[in-house]
């Protein structure tokens, strides 16, 4: 240990801060309120007795594979989506790849409340498409039914986390893989099976475990649509019940972190033994080559048809803010601005908290996503899987967990200079809060980011004489660039609409990010336009960063000369 | 000429101080510049009042912190250490019943007059002195015009309406755990008709539910966009539904409770006086009216108010059938409060679509069987009906401080004391129910189809 201190003291000082910060946000407070799960209700002292009831209990247990069961179901149907999309960028010279792109982080983008309140309008029973199929065919499909409306919900929302990183692992395969392969001989779906898929294998995982995480712990979805019998929300019923302390709530929270856990686990065996780095970077990606008319015509159509599929929350919300009244009817009775002039004299805070609040949580996510992914990937220290298994975690907790935990934690700590003011109730506490909640996105992005950077490369820079930082800085760094502004997208822009935690941390109104907004607005009738107008800001504003900051990184990379202008 | 400007200065704001002195009424409150009020409330609610307080006391500015009954009071009991809100402002009373039961709350006797004892037959009023009410509300059953039209339904006036084949998959509601008004009226049925009954009077409801909702405000919402036609709501959801336009029309039934929404001063409220003004100002005749706004629409508790109403505003104090049919008994109700909460979810909620299976296959047996003679088959459909609402526990049980026991446990807080026995685990006893009522759904299903097959 001490050998080792001596030998790398920068990497540890870092690992030792990252540790800390860890430490003193994410475990603390998660602790804070979980050890209830572990404690005896009768003597206060340690029991596993509570679990032993989870496992006897035929509510939980069914619960368990119900959320199982969706969380493979919503990885599948999101690959379906995500495949064909990244094939068509990443083979082909397709004029839709702006149009994909975007869909790669606006179903992301989606306000709570109003986004489900969409899609029931859209799909639900008595929905738009219900109604036409209805009066036309005489038949109703249940698409939001039950677990299927999780189902779809979730796999139109998470889609994206497959598609930004199996596309940004399929731009990093290099061209002369594909080359060697096709001078061999090999070529068309062989090509595809044999070459392009497992040399794009960890950014898939990455995506299609991050999906299967989510929508695992997702609260919010089965919550709106109102399933019950499923894990997260069980946990949350328990939690938040007015005077019923019930330990049960945690127990599962605890069983959430080990689900989630062991999944990464899974995923990372998977892709154990395997060296995904090639050497070369900037090869453009694969080969591509243009469409025949027919091949053209097809793509389009199904490019339409996924796009309608997961436009369909923005387009029913689009039409929840312009519409009149919208009940029990294929289109709003009539459409009119008044909504979007309610929210004018709207607080203008909510859109700045949220872009402030969003845009630093993001940038301390990749930060400490880089520094996490380099730290497990490039060095030796001892614990150092500990670290990324740590982090991780944060995906399983629920917002409601650590909202409770700061509060609990922090509220009696003052911030130093700022005359009492306490940090669980200031503004940066939401920012930490945000940027703990969202590191795994980061974390996973990054990580896969490096697993594609061939350490060959970092020896080569040493062997010409640069030091640690400085090869970090000038060859790690711009060759993750992609993965890091993924990561960067992804807590960005997920931030900007998580609710859960935000709720219980705002203490003032001029504090609240829109989200907030969205929520105090969607409690009454006559809120239901102006909320949905205020998701419409709120899916541009967060739209329109993404987009700036993917033309700034894209600028910067070509500058750097690692993107050829095709 | 400086100088002189400065005097003009020195003389104006000394003129202002005088000024301000002479306009703080004597032996009230100091009015602080900040109030800081924790509600549940929707915007159109306190959006209206924060503005008219605000006219009323200038120099006094509100902060309204909008959170979920649940959140706000786990927001109040964390924060507690260093409180820095001053107003707690909800409809639950149970929700205020825990912040008392903390100590988290300051006594306030409102200086209004004119309103009286009791609002149906429940007490406006903590009598304790903890909390004031401010407005009633009662529940009732709020449907979708376009949707009973073009499924041509008929219109319930009564909840046993809510019960009938016709509605099947129909019909929405919230859980009780969820929200406290909810509870109200699940124990108000209870009341009213008895434990057994009552409670078979909720399970043949909701054998007809599409959805219980987990945030009370998912049952008009789901009205509203049609996705169920019928919700059981508290009376301003539907009122203001109404008023937005959406196509919707509400009744109470002759069984319901009007309860108070309440508010309290939070203990050691950093702006007191301003609190204890804007209490006064909701309780005045200013404030009272302000109630009746379209987007509001709860009733005023304030009698005279009503002089102002729009036509067809229901008026508790005139029309005395209004929750007057069930003489609540607060008692009875905070005693197995949380038992009553965790039965619903564990029969009704988490069993759903048990229960409506269930629920199917006897009301087509019972179709059936109208008109035809077949003892077998009748017996059949009553054992059916007989499992569906068969109780785990007994009345006497449910208010038995053993069982209670199980579900106040507060595990937050460490027992010193190892003979201070929990008798129970919650976990333990839910699951002892869910799998008696599982059972029985399953087995009055199997009884219900065997009828129904005796009868082809």
């Amino acid at each position: 240990m001490i050998s080792e201190i001596r030998k790398h003291p920068g990497q540890m000082a870092v690992m030792v801060l990252i540790t800390l910060f860890l430490l003193a946000f994410l475990v603390v407070p998660v602790v804070q309120v979980v050890f209830v799960a572990f404690m005896d209700a009768t003597t206060g002292g340690f029991t596993l007795l509570n679990f032993k009831d989870f496992f006897s209990t035929a509510l939980f247990r069914e619960s368990f594979w119900n959320s199982i069961y969706v969380g493979g179901m919503s990885v599948l149907l999101a690959s379906a989506f995500a495949m064909p999309l990244a094939y068509f960028t990443s083979r082909f010279e397709f004029r839709g790849g702006v149009i994909i792109q975007g869909l790669g982080i606006i179903p992301l983008i989606m306000p709570p409340f109003v986004g489900a309140v969409a899609m029931m309008m859209i799909f639900g029973r008595n929905g738009s498409i219900n109604l036409l199929l209805e009066e036309f065919l005489g038949i109703n499909i249940p698409f939001m039914e039950g677990l299927n409306g999780v189902i779809l919900v979730e796999s139109v929302h998470y889609f994206p986390f497959i598609l930004i990183n199996l596309s940004a692992a399929l731009q990093n395969i290099d061209r002369a893989m594909e080359e060697s392969a096709q001078n061999l001989g090999c070529s068309g779906m062989r090509l595809y099976r044999r070459i392009v898929l497992p040399l794009a294998m960890p950014g898939y995982v990455a995506g299609a475990s991050l999906v299967f995480l989510k929508v695992f712990d997702d609260l919010g979805t089965p919550l709106l649509l109102n399933v019950n019998n499923m894990l997260a929300p069980q946990a949350y019923l328990r939690i938040a019940s007015i005077g019923i302390n019930d330990p049960m709530g945690y127990v599962i929270s605890v069983i959430l972190v080990v689900i989630a856990m062991a999944s990464m686990w899974l995923a990372f065996l998977a892709l154990k033994g395997k060296d995904y780095a090639t050497v070369q970077k900037g090869g453009g990606g694969l080969a591509k080559r243009r469409m025949r008319p027919i091949e053209m015509f097809f793509a389009w159509i199904i490019v339409l048809i996924i796009m309608t599929l997961v436009l369909a929350p923005h387009i029913g919300l689009s039409m929840l803010s312009l519409g009149t009244i919208w009940s029990y009817s294929v289109l709003p009775d009539a459409f009119t601005l008044d909504h979007f002039r309610a929210i004018f004299s709207e607080t203008p805070e909510y859109m700045t908290n949220t872009v402030l609040y969003s845009a630093l949580a993001g940038g301390i996510d990749v930060i400490l996503g880089t520094a996490i992914a380099y730290i497990v990937l490039r060095t030796k220290l001892v614990g150092r899987q500990w670290l990324d298994y740590i982090a991780m975690s944060a995906v399983a907790i629920p917002g409601l967990v650590i909202g409770i935990g700061y509060l609990r934690t922090f509220f009696d700590v003052e911030v130093p200079g700022m005359d009492g003011q306490s940090f669980a109730t200031w503004w940066v506490a939401i920012v930490i809060a945000l940027a703990i909640r969202r590191l795994p996105y980061a974390l996973r992005a990054c990580s896969a980011a490096l697993t594609q950077v061939s350490v060959s490369l970092e020896e080569s820079a040493e062997n010409l004489g640069a030091n640690k930082l400085k090869t970090v800085y000038r060859i790690v760094i711009p060759l993750m660039a992609g993965g890091i502004l993924a990561g960067f997208v992804t807590s960005f822009a997920t931030a900007a609409v998580e609710l859960g935690m935000t709720l219980m941390l705002v203490s003032k109104n001029a504090d609240g990010p829109l989200a907030y907004g969205i929520y105090v607005y969607m409690q009454s009738a006559a809120g239901r336009g102006p909320g949905a107008a205020l998701g419409i800001f709120a899916v541009l504003v967060v739209g329109l960063c993404t987009f700036i900051s993917h033309v700034y990184v894209d600028r910067r990379q070509r500058a750097l000369g690692m993107k050829r202008d095709d | 000429m400086k100088k002189s400007a400065l005097g003009y200065g020195v003389a104006i704001f000394g003129a202002a101080l005088v000024a301000g002195v002479l306009a703080a009424p004597v032996g009230a409150f100091a009015m602080e510049d900040k109030l800081v009020v924790v509600t549940s409330y929707p915007k159109d609610l306190t959006g209206p009042f924060k503005k008219a307080f605000e006219a009323k006391h200038p120099g006094t500015m509100v902060e309204v912190l909008q959170k979920k009954t649940s959140a706000g009071v786990k927001y109040i009991q964390e924060t507690a250490s260093g409180n820095t809100s001053d107003l707690m402002w909800a409809s639950a009373p149970d929700a205020f019943e825990v912040l008392k039961n903390d100590g988290l709350l300051a006594k306030y006797t409102p200086k209004a007059t004119g309103i009286p004892k009791n609002i149906g037959s429940y007490p406006v009023n903590d009598p304790a002195g903890y909390y004031v009410g401010f407005a009633g509300s009662g529940y009732g059953i709020m449907w979708n015009e376009r949707y009973v039209k073009a499924k041509k339904l008929p219109v319930p006036a009564e909840w046993s309406d809510l019960a009938k084949p016709v509605y099947h998959d129909h019909v929405g509601m919230s859980a009780p755990s969820r929200s406290g008004t909810t509870h109200l009226t699940v124990e108000t049925v209870l009341q009213g008709e008895g434990w057994e009954k009552g409670w078979a009077t909720w399970k043949n409801i909701a054998g007809n539910f599409k959805m219980v909702t987990e945030r009370s405000f998912g049952v008009p919402e789901g009205v509203n966009s049609g996705d169920f036609g019928l919700g059981i709501v508290i009376d301003f959801f539907g009122f203001s539904s109404k008023a937005t336009g959406f196509p919707v029309d509400f009744v109470y039934p002759t069984v319901t409770t009007l309860v108070p929404a309440n508010i309290a001063i939070v203990k050691s409220a950093p702006h007191p006086g301003a609190a204890a003004a804007f209490i006064e100002f909701l309780l005045s005749v200013e404030g009272q009216e302000l109630l009746l706004d379209p987007a509001i629409r709860r009733l005023p508790v304030n009698p005279a108010t009503y002089a102002k109403a729009p036509a067809g505003f229901p008026n508790p104090f005139k029309d005395k059938s209004i929750g007057a049919a069930v003489k609540f008994d607060v008692a009875k109700s905070g005693a197995r409060y949380n038992l009553v909460n965790s039965l619903f979810d564990v029969m009704i909620t988490y069993r759903r679509e048990d229960l409506a299976a269930a629920a199917k296959a006897i009301q087509e047996a019972e179709t059936a069987l109208s008109g035809k003679s077949n003892a077998e088959a009748a017996g059949l459909v009553k054992e059916a009906r007989a499992l569906i609402a068969a109780m785990p526990i007994t009345e006497a049980e449910a208010v038995d401080a053993k069982y209670p026991g199980v579900f106040t446990s507060d595990v937050f807080k460490k027992r010193k004391k190892a003979s201070v026995k929990v008798p129970k685990r919650q976990a333990e006893v839910e699951e002892k129910w869910d799998s008696f009522c599982l059972k029985n759904y399953k087995d009055a299903q199997a009884k219900a189809e065997k009828a129904l097959a005796l009868l082809k």
